[in-house]
């Protein structure tokens, strides 16, 4: 139809030169990216952009998925029956962990003077599945299946797996979202040592096995194996989140600074399904960055019957001292406080917790 | 040299595109990710070159903001890019289209080259440069892919 004309013919059907349609097309380009620069409105085009790629990116995926569920089809009965009692193994030492964390945190409590135990600080979790990944030197990022529609997913919000932090959303659409992992080398993770509570930055190296430590002086305190936990700086990940543990360590005298590298706990290249973490808000260890509200646009107004209430940090009483690392990080009331002031229109914000706290 | 085109063509044009965007994102792993061509724009080029009333700069902009929703890029830089050679293959279309398959392969390097300089530009204006040689290794191979393409594509449409 469009081109039935051919080319010798060349105002059949469209109407202004090609130099005119590329300068205007061209002129679109600019002012996007003049903008996405500027990180403004075209949050909202892209997440309608990112809608319209989801299926080209299922599809790319796809490959994958089915290798993996044949694999899954064919695995043999006996692997199927070593992998259960292994899994009933590791299930009974768990439950045992568990009832021995319940009564520690209770005694945490009880040592911190206050009343009653705090709520437990993840108010809320799913599991997502990992659609496609990009592991290459500049981008280490994941496509899960889960976005702002179907389950109320936010930018910024922290992804873990079993094993430790995997990483944070950086774009989230209606269905699915972009995990930045922590070895990204745009990523860096406030993070501290769990042995003596020395604070660092671990960023990423672009190699999915491998986190640095570049702002450690010469002469700090780490040795290989130390465990690192995220500090509860920076107000996106919460506190004590296993993030990795060192490997080696190089001190050059010439040097300030000591070149520390770290293995991610998390199994970055092979997780198949991650978990999204929702904070109870009131908590003070809770990040307290709601990005989330800000960046999107609003979900069906009439689905969310108060988020204010959800959203208003804790009350000043309720986060003293009792947080060492919350405070020091983003002042969790401070900061928090004046947001329901400067948001004038809290009906339209995602509800981010429909059932509320337990 | 026309095309006598069947009715659904646009939709065949796109649905092409399609394909080669998929391609294009398909996760590879080291060298092979290195050195893939950029299937999406050989597609755009294809059919600038042989359709050049089809709409390519229209394609070449869809497709490019596609790519750059899916890369995580600055949104418009692949559109810039992709209407940029698409211009470029419609405006120079009478000239290639008659020359023999190697130079043409020639045309598309460049093109590619052309198209990979912009994302560089865009790269360093937007402050995340990226200037290791590898990145522009891909044009040679979308060269080397331009006669398997023409040959691949060239089966879905007579030219007369």
């Amino acid at each position: 139809m469009a081109f039935v004309g051919g080319g010798l013919n060349r105002q059949s059907s469209q109407e202004g030169s090609p130099g005119v349609r590329f300068a205007f097309f061209a002129v679109i380009s600019l002012v996007l990216m003049w903008y996405d620069q500027r990180d403004g409105w075209l949050q909202s085009v892209r997440y309608y952009l990112q809608a319209a790629a989801y299926p080209i990116q299922v599809a790319v995926g796809a490959p994958q998925a089915l290798w993996r569920w044949s694999a899954d089809l064919l695995e043999s009965r006996e692997s199927l029956q070593a992998e259960n009692a292994a899994l009933r193994e590791r299930e009974r030492q768990l439950a045992v962990e568990v009832a021995r964390m319940a009564a520690l945190e209770k005694e945490n409590a009880r040592l911190r003077a206050l009343n009653e135990a705090l709520p437990p600080l993840v108010s809320r979790s799913q599991v997502a599945e990992v659609i496609s990944n990009e592991l290459t030197a500049l981008r280490q990022r994941l496509l899960i299946n889960r976005g702002v529609r179907n389950a109320g997913a936010y930018r910024s919000q922290p992804v873990v797996d079993a094993r430790g932090l995997l990483g944070q959303l950086v774009r989230v659409g209606p269905w699915s979202s972009e995990i930045i992992l922590i070895t990204d080398p745009e990523h860096a993770t406030p993070v501290e040592l769990v042995r003596n509570g020395l604070r660092s930055i671990a960023v990423g190296s672009g190699n999915p096995n491998e986190l640095l430590l570049p702002y450690l002086a010469v002469n700090s305190d780490v040795k290989p194996g130390d465990l690192l936990v995220t500090s509860g700086l920076g107000g996106v990940f919460p506190a004590g989140y296993p993030v990795a543990v060192v490997t080696g360590i190089k001190r050059d005298p010439v040097l300030l600074l000591a070149q520390v590298r770290a293995r991610p706990l998390a199994t970055l290249t092979r997780d198949r399904e991650v978990m999204l973490l929702w904070f109870d808000p009131e908590h003070p260890a809770a990040p307290t960055r709601k990005e989330q509200i800000d960046s999107l646009p609003p979900r069906d107004a009439a689905t969310a019957p108060g988020p204010g209430t959800t959203a208003t940090p804790a009350p000043a009483g309720s986060a003293p001292a009792s947080a060492p690392a919350a405070p020091a990080a983003t002042p969790a009331t401070p900061e928090a406080a004046p947001r329901p002031a400067t948001q004038p229109k809290p009906a339209q914000r995602p509800l981010l917790r429909p059932e509320g706290r337990p | 040299m026309t095309l006598s085109a069947p009715r659904h063509s646009l939709l065949f044009i796109y649905c092409t595109a399609i394909l080669g965007l998929m391609l294009t994102v398909i996760p590879l792993p080291g060298l092979a990710a290195v050195l893939r061509p950029a299937f999406c724009a050989i597609v755009v080029l294809y059919w600038s070159t042989m359709a050049p009333q089809a709409g390519g700069i229209l394609l070449g902009f869809i497709f490019g903001l596609l790519l750059d929703v899916i890369g995580g890029a600055q949104l418009g830089q692949h559109a810039l890019a992709m209407a940029a050679i698409a211009y470029l293959a419609i405006r120079l279309h009478l000239l290639t289209r008659s020359k023999p398959i190697f130079q043409q392969s020639l045309f598309v390097l460049i093109a590619l080259l052309l198209y990979e300089t912009l994302l560089w530009a865009i790269d360093g204006y937007s402050g995340r440069p990226m200037n290791s040689p590898a990145r522009w290794a891909h044009a040679g191979t979308g060269a080397l892919m331009w006669p398997i393409v023409v040959g691949l594509l060239g089966r879905t449409h007579t030219t007369r």
